[in-house]
């Protein structure tokens, strides 16, 4: 009987370790992590990057919808290929990177959850921080857990992955970014495509 | 000897103006005939093979645009302008 007791105990407490939330990490020294950008424009349009991301990511495999989190992008980091335009954003004229060092998304809410396999897609409610401006976005968003991986991108160490996909437009004058300004010469919609991994060692 | 000073002046310009016109025409064209803004970074994407992942790494790499081209266009334009300030024949 006492024995039994035990076993119970342990699987219990394995169980219970095992169903546990994780936290992602997602600063990424291999430097994949990035976040795209696409403003259309009349001679071309403005497709630009930032790699500077941080942030954590609470997942639970067992429960994706649970899922919260908060993602950093350095304002600093967004480049362009021309270096004028990337002078531009930068300046306080648009971004105001000196004043708004981060762009921020902080998730609230996981709705229409779906999972097959290890990955989930849901629609994510949160808040959206740019240029100091904070508004409420919803966008879909694919989560990717891959167990036992991260010895796969950082030799030598053990843990999981979580991937996270996801595509949304904003608009500019939303975020007090030359509103109703310059929309002949830079569309007012900001396309942004996510693509960042996470890293949870064990 | 000012009309032979001035006609030197002339044909210096009008050559500096022929060579920069020729040779930006020819560096735009080489370097890809770019026409949109000139480029000096260059996103190259790859593919992290564990995540499938597409990252971005950017390169120092100076491509020419239209705005070099009419940059060039212009400072031609304004050297052969300048070349008609100097009068080859007296009055």
């Amino acid at each position: 009987m006492k024995t039994k007791l035990i076993l119970l105990s342990i699987m219990a407490v394995t169980g219970a370790a095992l169903a546990a939330p994780q936290t992602f990490d997602f600063k990424d020294p291999k430097g994949i992590n990035n976040a795209g950008f696409k403003l259309d424009a009349p001679l071309e349009a403005i497709n630009g990057s930032a790699s500077g991301i941080s942030g954590t990511v609470t997942f639970d495999p067992a429960n994706p919808g649970a899922t919260k989190g908060k993602i950093v992008v350095a304002t600093g980091s967004l480049m362009l290929p021309n270096p004028m335009q990337k002078t531009h954003m930068l300046s306080d004229k648009w971004l105001d990177a000196a004043k708004f060092p981060e762009i921020i998304f902080e998730s609230k809410e996981f709705k229409n959850v779906q999972t097959a396999g290890d990955t989930t897609t849901a629609d994510v409610t949160g808040t959206f921080t740019l240029k100091g401006v904070s508004k409420e976005i919803t966008a879909p968003v694919k989560l990717t857990y891959l167990k036992d991986k991260l010895g796969q991108r950082v030799p030598n160490q053990n843990g999981d992955l979580l991937v996270i996909r996801a595509n949304f437009t904003i608009q500019r004058g939303d975020f007090k970014i030359n509103p109703g300004q310059f929309e002949d010469k830079v569309s007012n919609t900001i396309e942004i495509t996510l693509s960042i991994a996470g890293a949870s060692p064990k | 000897m000012l009309t032979r000073w001035n006609a030197t002046m002339k044909k210096i310009l009008r050559m500096i103006a022929a060579i920069l016109l020729v040779g930006s025409i020819g560096f735009w064209v080489a370097t890809g005939a770019n026409r949109s803004w000139t480029k000096t970074g260059v996103p190259e994407k790859f593919t992290d093979t564990t995540t499938g992942l597409e990252g971005i790494q950017w390169h120092e790499k100076f491509v020419p645009g239209v705005d070099f081209l009419g940059a060039a266009l212009v400072a031609a334009g304004i050297l052969a302008g300048i070349s008609f300030l100097f009068p080859a024949k007296s009055k």
